[in-house]
């Protein structure tokens, strides 16, 4: 563990770094965040006029704030190593995809696979998520605050969905070992996708992740879980019908 | 890929821009499909003349002195307006289909892109803003239009496969995606008696929807039966005389985003498309559903 800098810490306290999409172009911006490195004075950043561009700050991998002040288009924040994103609209399809750690938050809605193949780091998504969210996750943690999809956490390996709405369509389907809670009501599960029980440990690992993602005012024992009944993980010419 | 836009009117003192807007909307796309662009436009119902839009490789000689050939041909007044490569026939109602068989006798090279008694259509290989400015398309007023930036897939990249496609009066249709079962649906849509000038996949979509509206069906109603007819990915948005519809297929790869305001609704593959639209900011800005039909009607 390094000692503290202290005149690094204060130096924290600087105006962030404003962007204006209007003005420039949208390489200039990622390429400023891909140019910093570790214990840069430039920690906060902020997007102006994003206007549903695509790509805006894909691959930071430094622990920084970047405030997106509107809605974006594809692949937000994809790649995100560290960083915090705010996106204060919403997001188009991919927002958060193949997220290693850091977190990513869309005040609003998310169109498709929002946290797609993430590895790791949080995805909060104010709004609801459209279809296929957190497929093929592979441990990121992802709590949408409205509803979520069809086809959403199709074959999700590990990490968590949490869902404070409904969700769609065949959730869940080919599972790995990825948790999913739904507070509300599930259209169907997906080939695979059980109903488990809620026990202490998954009601104390929900607890942390309602935390984690600012959610108060709702219970851990407001959810059901659901998960792999590992039934397809090798084949087997009994289950042929459902592969 | 493919871009796909759709713009309907509710706010009567926007009408003057309708063009502006959707050529913008349709510009900024312009990076979903680069191979060929196409834009539909419902102008202000006058009541006594139709409209029928027109396109030539060779205009100069196809045009020239086809209005009085025509009038003579049918017997009634007809007025050609040339915009490049296309030109609008306007004649009376009545004689409309006198009109068109009459063209394609006359001058066998000229193509049909449109009729009906308000809709225009304007598509060309190329980029949308050569399109936009070719034919001169953000001084067109209207009601509402649909447009089309194209990434081909299905069929050859030539004016007749671009979209919008329209294949009833003043019926079109814009898509994105790609049908898998086309020819089936074409072979069916034939021995009904529907005539088709492509191989294009989307045509079939359009020809499907103005069977289903001749056989009484409103659009909301047959928007719906392609949920069942038809096999493949659709993103379509489509334009009627007075209505304005969006349907999705059940999978909903191809992306969409709509925003409604008090003075329009309109339509976007992608927010982008959205960015520029007066009082955005504001709007309900949504995805449509899958599998779930939107429709709007003056």
């Amino acid at each position: 563990m390094p000692a503290i800098n202290v005149s690094k810490a204060l130096d924290q306290s600087h105006a962030s770094r404003v962007f204006d999409l209007s003005e420039m172009p949208l390489r200039e911006l990622n390429q400023a965040l891909h140019n910093l490195t570790p214990g840069s004075n430039e920690t906060a950043w902020e997007v102006l006029h994003p206007k549903g561009s695509h790509s805006v700050a894909v691959g930071v991998d430094q622990p920084i704030t970047i405030d997106v002040r509107g809605s974006v288009g594809y692949y937000c924040g994809g790649m995100n190593d560290g960083s915090s994103i705010t996106v204060h609209g919403s997001a188009g399809p991919g927002v958060g995809e193949n997220m290693m750690s850091g977190s990513i938050t869309v005040k609003g809605d998310a169109s498709q696979y929002a946290g797609a193949t993430g590895k790791g780091g949080l995805l909060v998504i104010e709004g609801n998520a459209s279809s296929r969210c957190g497929i093929s996750m592979k441990g990121i943690d992802i709590v949408v605050q409205g509803n979520i999809g069809h086809m959403s956490a199709f074959m999700a390996q590990s990490g968590n969905l949490v869902v404070l709405g409904d969700a769609g369509d065949a959730l869940g389907d080919s599972i790995y070992e990825a948790r999913l809670f739904v507070r509300g009501k599930v259209e169907s599960l997906g080939a695979d996708c059980i109903a488990k029980e809620m026990r202490p440990e998954h009601l104390e690992l929900l607890q942390g992740l309602l935390d984690r993602a600012g959610v108060t005012g709702v219970k851990a024992a407001e959810f059901k879980r659901y998960g792999s009944a590992r039934t397809l993980y090798n084949f087997n010419i009994d289950n042929a019908d459902a592969y | 890929m493919c871009g796909i836009v759709g713009l309907f009117l509710k706010d009567k003192s926007l009408e003057p821009q309708l063009g502006s807007m959707l050529s913008q909307m349709l510009i900024s796309l312009s990076d979903r499909g680069p191979d060929s662009a196409g834009i539909a436009i419902y102008g202000a119902p006058t009541g006594n003349e139709a409209k029928i839009t027109i396109q030539s490789a060779k205009p100069e000689r196809d045009f020239r002195g086809l209005d009085a050939e025509l009038a003579k041909a049918i017997g009634a007044p007809v007025s050609i307006a040339v915009k490049s490569t296309h030109a609008v026939v306007r004649t009376t109602p009545v004689k409309i289909d006198e009109a068109r068989e009459a063209i394609q006798t006359l001058r066998p090279d000229i193509r049909i892109m449109g009729a009906g008694d308000v809709v225009e259509i304007y598509k060309e290989v190329g980029l949308p803003e050569a399109v936009v400015d070719r034919f001169d398309v953000r001084s067109m007023t209207g009601t509402h239009g649909i447009g089309h930036t194209r990434m081909a897939t299905e069929s050859a990249v030539t004016t007749m496969g671009a979209h919008p496609f329209s294949t009833g009066a003043d019926q079109c249709l814009v898509h994105n995606g790609s049908l898998s079962n086309h020819n089936n649906v074409r072979r069916e849509l034939i021995r009904e008696g529907m005539k088709f000038e492509t191989e294009n996949d989307t045509e079939v979509a359009a020809a499907y929807l103005s069977s289903q509206m001749a056989h009484g069906k409103n659009l909301g109603e047959a928007l719906e039966g392609t949920l069942s007819d038809l096999d493949g990915f659709f993103t379509f948005v489509v334009g009627t005389k007075n209505g304005f519809g969006v349907v999705r297929d059940p999978i909903a790869c191809k992306p969409a985003v709509m925003a409604e305001t008090d003075q329009y609704v309109a339509f976007g593959s992608e927010y982008r498309a959205l960015t520029k639209l007066p009082g955005i900011d504001n709007a309900r800005v949504w995805e449509p559903e899958p599998a779930t039909v939107y429709f709007w009607e003056h």
